[in-house]
């Protein structure tokens, strides 16, 4: 252990200072072989010229580097396997895609992440949304915010066994352990094993994204509403609209584009939650969701690179428009500079 | 923005009642698992932790000695003794001896059980059984009682967690991800995040558009490829495949896009002024970078620092993918999926487990929430 804690060290020593000397040294070597100090006057300019052509390349050059190893070339080459068989050795055109489709457990997994995708974003928006005005109001607000926006730092595995904590389950007239179950028994009602009723187990699963997403929507949210002018809230109140009103004709219209953002943000999050699902049931019960089959695939029996690739694929197909979007907006913003 | 929206006492009162639901329904279950890692294995079984600080209650089964230790007393065979044996201190609050009925009487009363036999058990444990006849067989009489035993407390789950069931270990492990994972990404990006601000070159506005786009690319696309790659490379030089440097490399990988994304962003707010008159100074790129931004970025650098170092100390995925699963590589994630398995029940070693990984989070999280909520914002507000 002592050595391992060493290497990290030293990793951290080499890799920072790996990349200052790199940086410094490259531009260095820059300066040295197109030298724009002591040089007379034209062979400056131009060796300024020069040095402004390699110099931005030079800086963005090991972050390029980095993301086409690790995301451009995986991205090519996945879709790439996704036509290939098992072990990537044969092409097999579009079986793979023929199989996800024909494959009961894929299909209860579109159907779940559809679910998913329906529940999860909506309501951490809405919650977040109620919560950020409702903190606004009171004193002890920002106590509040802070407290629901903890599950956050909390990792999905983490907060699953919380959750599968709060579920747990006894058989009828014991004592239960789990609060979920306790309350039910408390009111006369049976307890149920909840991550193992199939359909609903999706939304006990669903629930435990909410609770960890509900401060990221909140809290974004609620610096959008600090954002309108007041005059129009003013304006609002002298026309005789209740608060009803005022929060769906006039705050909720003005943060629309902050709505959209969390709204996209989530999805994408959604698209790809796996450690819930494999913590908690595994995908048993009809539980099942493409990040997870996709892991799954990865390693069932040897591993199937061409049906893992495949699912992939498929997740990917379904954060296009969004990144599409995303891009869009980018353009516009950064069109002036 | 002050909405004089309610202004009723009632109305106000709603509010905070309204926020009061919510926060309890947001921390209740982290309290959950932090109560329950506290107390004793038995008690986690016996009570709801929201239970806890009252005496549990539990119905035991136990048998009373054999035959062999009876004694004579007033022409009647009685046993004696203490049902507990040690002497711990609970309360018995009823007993019974048929299964179906386990309180029938309650403490220190006799029960009559046919025969003449008699049976009285009291709230301490100390029985008196008597029978006319001599006791016989050398398996004595069944016993079911209601006992409740005073709330304890205890710090030996951590102990046993932390130094038996390895999570000490992955604990250490999760640090080794960690902290390399979230300090290499940083110089990389702010350099990229410069150019792309502030250097003027063919293809800067097309790079910034392929850096929006990934930083929406599932994690999933790059898992293939990067296995089946780090697997080719271990064997062509013989090493293992599943190493800290690969891991690392993988998170500095995964996290560039954010970081490039968030760092630029910032950077190209900074006031142009300071750089001009930096440059009519006779200052290079590389010396106002050093100088001039990375001082002013400190905010942002240790925004990103904050997610960067949640992210990959809550990841499961990518540590399942290139991290081994045997001591010296499993991390806490990883380590907590397993033991979910492996001790499904077991609720003290579970809700430890589970607490000592969400600590470091916390208190990150706490110290640095300033910090969190920028970057929060300055990332997704804008884009991504």
């Amino acid at each position: 252990m002592a050595s391992q804690i060493f290497s990290a060290i030293f990793v951290i020593i080499v890799g920072v200072g790996g990349c200052v000397a790199y940086f410094w040294g490259a531009n260095k070597l820059v300066d040295l072989i197109f030298p724009s100090r002591g040089v007379a006057g034209a062979a400056a300019i131009d060796n300024l010229r020069r040095q402004g052509l390699i110099r931005p390349w030079l800086f963005v050059g090991p972050a390029m580097i980095i993301l086409t190893i690790y995301l451009i070339y995986p991205v090519v080459e996945t879709l790439r396997l996704s036509f290939l068989d098992r072990g990537g050795a044969n092409f097999v055109g579009f079986a793979n895609y023929e199989w996800a489709f024909g494959d009961r457990e894929f299909r209860n997994s579109i159907l779940n992440n559809i679910i998913w995708l329906a529940v999860v974003p909506a309501a951490c928006t809405f919650l977040g949304l109620i919560i950020a005005v409702l903190t606004d109001k009171i004193w002890w607000g920002t106590i509040a915010k802070s407290l629901i926006f903890l599950p956050l730092a909390i990792s999905f595995v983490g907060a699953s066994v919380i959750w599968k904590f709060i579920y747990e389950y006894r058989g009828e007239g014991q004592t239960q352990i789990g609060i979920l179950n306790a309350i039910i028994q408390h009111f006369g009602g049976q307890p149920q094993v909840w991550i193992s009723l199939p359909f609903w187990n999706n939304f006990f699963l669903m629930i435990i994204l909410i609770w960890i997403q509900t401060g990221f929507a909140m809290v974004i949210l609620s610096s959008a509403l600090r954002g309108i002018p007041e005059e129009t809230l003013e304006a609002a109140v002298i026309d005789g609209a209740n608060p009803f009103q005022i929060f769906w004709k006039i705050m909720v219209p003005q943060i629309w584009g902050t709505i959209a953002v969390v709204w996209t943000t989530i999805t994408i999050l959604v698209l790809k939650v796996f450690d819930i699902v494999l913590t908690m049931t595994n995908g048993q019960w009809n539980s099942q969701v493409l990040a997870n089959l996709m892991f799954d695939w990865m390693f069932r029996g040897g591993g199937d690179f061409g049906r893992g690739a495949t699912i992939a694929i498929i997740i990917m197909i379904a954060v296009i428009p969004i990144m599409v979007w995303n891009i869009r907006q980018a353009n516009k913003e950064t069109g002036g500079h | 923005m002050a909405v004089a929206t309610g202004n009723s006492f009632a109305s106000r009162f709603g509010v905070h009642i309204a926020v009061l639901v919510f926060v309890a329904i947001w921390t209740i279950p982290t309290l959950g698992i932090l109560v329950s890692s506290l107390r004793v294995k038995d008690q986690i079984i016996a009570s709801g932790w929201w239970n806890s600080f009252s005496s549990s209650t539990q119905t035991e089964a136990g048998r009373l000695p054999a035959a062999s230790t009876q004694v004579e007393k007033d022409g009647k065979f009685v046993l004696q003794g203490n049902i507990f044996g040690d002497g711990a201190a609970r309360n018995i609050s009823a007993f019974g001896v048929k299964s179906a009925s386990p309180t029938q009487y309650p403490a220190g009363s006799v029960a009559d059980l046919g025969d003449g036999v008699t049976l009285q058990l009291n709230a301490d444990g100390s029985f008196v059984m008597a029978s006319p006849k001599a006791f016989e067989g050398d398996r004595g009489q069944r016993v079911y009682y209601a006992s409740s035993a005073p709330p304890k407390f205890t710090t030996d789950n951590y102990k046993t967690v932390l130094f038996s069931e390895g999570i000490g270990r992955s604990f250490m492990n999760s640090l080794t991800v960690t902290i390399p994972a979230t300090v290499i990404p940083i110089l990389i990006a702010a350099f990229a995040a410069y150019a792309l601000a502030w250097m003027r070159f063919p293809g800067r506005a097309l790079l910034i558009a392929v850096i929006i786009g990934l930083l929406v690319v599932p994690l999933q696309m790059s898992l293939i490829p990067l296995l089946k790659l780090y697997n080719g490379v271990g064997s062509f030089f013989g090493v293992p495949s599943k190493t800290y440097l690969g891991i690392w490399l993988a998170h500095t990988g995964f996290g560039l896009p954010f970081a490039i994304y968030l760092l630029r962003s910032y950077i190209a707010g900074l006031p142009r002024e300071i750089m001009e008159s930096a440059r009519i100074d006779g200052a290079s790129d590389f010396e106002i970078f050093v100088k001039i931004v990375l001082p002013l970025s400190f905010p942002v650098l240790a925004s990103f620092a904050i997610f960067q170092f949640l992210w990959v100390w809550n990841d499961l995925l990518v540590a399942m993918v290139f991290l081994g699963t045997e001591a010296d590589q499993i991390v806490l994630t990883a380590k907590l999926n397993a033991l979910l398995g492996s001790r499904g029940g077991d609720w003290e070693i579970l809700t430890t487990s589970a607490f000592v990984t969400i600590i470091v989070p916390l208190i990150v999280f706490f110290s640095l929430q300033r910090y969190f909520v920028r970057g929060l914002l300055a990332g997704s507000v804008k884009g991504g």
